[in-house]
């Protein structure tokens, strides 16, 4: 049973603009957390710092730890490839493998850990995509071309595409800016099935969103992380000001 | 999340409706320490005060919560506006109770100045209208609301009348006095109960057809 992440004095730079200022943040396993902010306030940088995504773009570098079931993600002997299978990741665009099946986007990361028996194979692609509650709209279509689905499917094959690799955690950057309310619904209830076996970390400019789906929202902004409390609590009677004035809508 | 949020919408229901049946079973025993001139049920239900106040900041939290967490529209958010203004009419009822209960305890200690046949009758009318308020609450029943609304002038007719026996009672003898006052509080207090639960009926009218038809004195609504 995982025991979820504890992010201590990160900072995250590009180039010589730093744009994390050293936070401490615990992700309780099992639940929910939103990180909610102004464009610009470093949450997305903040969410790539947690699956050793931000160290791909040139000349980026973090600093601190994030610690995964007490190992810190970023000591030296860590495979940050396997980082990413552990720390799952789905973004704001839909990004299904455009030339593959819907079977084989979900299969890829298993054939890559060099799962090749097809009948392990279609098993775990039908788990991951009943768990993605994308199963009854696509059973009898699983040849068909990823990129032939529509916006709310396609994203939730890329949910069954991070699944089908046992993650621990589950990071979405924006998951819903780009499908309507219904499938914004979907992904929503979704996230709330998902909670139950993994920890979920959302960034989200929706506040609306937040306050629905997440337990606990940390709310950034200029690269610090100013409150981070119940999301109940935090809706109804944030303790920092400016938390109260971007969540009621007076900038950002 | 549909589902999370219609379960809490449903608690708060439930706990409106738990509130409703303890202020009705409170009104209920004050009358009744009253009229068996027992003052430990008076005790007791004094006591009961402290969990219809518990409740009712349940329900305010509970309702805070869902504005704050789910952004309800249209009869979700009447639901919800109107749940918590009924909760402070309950728990005013609920306060009225225990003002019955105290001058219940008064008058026991005194002899007996009259039988006591009209406000146990207004007691029971009071109920009634509390009841089916709430009912048509539960139900979203606007004809049983408006019985109700229309059904509190006769609870003001029976305290006019216990007010003028009452006076005849004090004009022949100062020594009844302060047992006369005693009864005509109690009145008072019974005719403010009836006027909550004609509130209540008026918000079930707003949540239904989202028409506002409180403080207007028209008949015809």
């Amino acid at each position: 049973m995982a025991d979820g992440m504890f992010v201590r004095r990160l900072r995250a730079w590009f180039g010589s603009m730093e744009v994390l200022h050293g936070i401490d943040l615990a992700i309780a396993a099992q639940q929910v957390t939103a990180i909610i902010g102004p464009s610009g306030c470093g949450k997305s940088t903040f969410i790539r710092c947690l699956n050793r995504m931000h160290e791909v773009v040139a000349g980026a570098r973090t600093e601190g730890q994030v610690l995964l079931n007490g190992a810190d993600l970023y000591a030296g002997d860590v495979d940050p490839v396997d980082v990413r299978r552990r720390v799952g990741m789905v973004f704001q665009r839909p990004n299904p493998f455009p030339t593959m099946s819907v079977f084989d986007n979900v299969a890829a990361g298993l054939r890559m850990n060099g799962i090749s028996r097809n009948g392990a194979l279609a098993d775990k692609v039908e788990a991951s995509l009943l768990q993605a509650a994308l199963w009854d709209e696509v059973k009898d279509q699983l040849d068909k071309s990823g990129a032939s689905l529509s916006g709310g499917q396609q994203q939730r094959l890329c949910i069954a595409r991070a699944l089908a690799v046992n993650p621990e955690v589950l990071l979405m950057d924006e998951p819903c800016s780009a499908l309507d309310p219904i499938a914004t619904a979907k992904i929503e209830e979704l996230i709330l099935e998902l909670k139950r076996r993994l920890t979920v970390v959302i960034v989200t400019h929706n506040m609306q969103q937040a306050a629905r789906v997440s337990d606990v929202t940390g709310f950034f902004l200029m690269g610090e992380l100013i409150e981070c409390d119940q999301t109940s609590r935090l809706f109804t009677n944030p303790t920092d000001q400016r938390t109260e004035d971007y969540i009621t809508g007076r900038f950002g | 999340m549909q589902r999370h949020f219609h379960e809490e919408l449903q608690q708060v229901k439930d706990k409106t409706l738990r509130l409703g049946s303890l202020v009705e079973s409170m009104v209920e025993r004050a009358v009744t320490a009253m009229v068996d001139r027992d003052s430990n049920i008076a005790e007791e239900t004094i006591r009961s005060d402290d969990k219809a106040d518990a409740l009712e900041i349940e329900i305010d939290d509970a309702c805070l919560r869902l504005l704050a967490l789910h952004q309800p529209t249209a009869i979700d958010l009447r639901f919800i506006t109107t749940a918590m203004k009924i909760s402070t009419d309950l728990e005013r009822m609920a306060d009225q109770a225990v003002n019955i209960c105290q001058r219940a305890m008064e008058l026991n200690a005194e002899p007996q100045l009259k039988p006591y046949i009209d406000l146990p009758i207004m007691s029971q009318l009071a109920q009634k209208m509390l009841r089916d308020s709430l009912d048509a609450f539960v139900e979203k029943d606007v004809p049983k609301a408006r019985s109700v609304i229309a059904g509190d002038n006769k609870v003001d007719q029976l305290k006019r009348q216990i007010f003028r026996e009452l006076l005849t009672f004090m004009m022949e003898d100062p020594r009844t006095i302060a047992r006369a006052i005693g009864l005509l509080l109690v009145s008072r207090h019974l005719e403010r109960i009836a006027d909550h639960a004609t509130n209540i009926a008026e918000m079930v009218v707003f949540l239904v057809e989202g028409r506002n038809i409180r403080h207007s004195s028209s008949p015809a609504i």
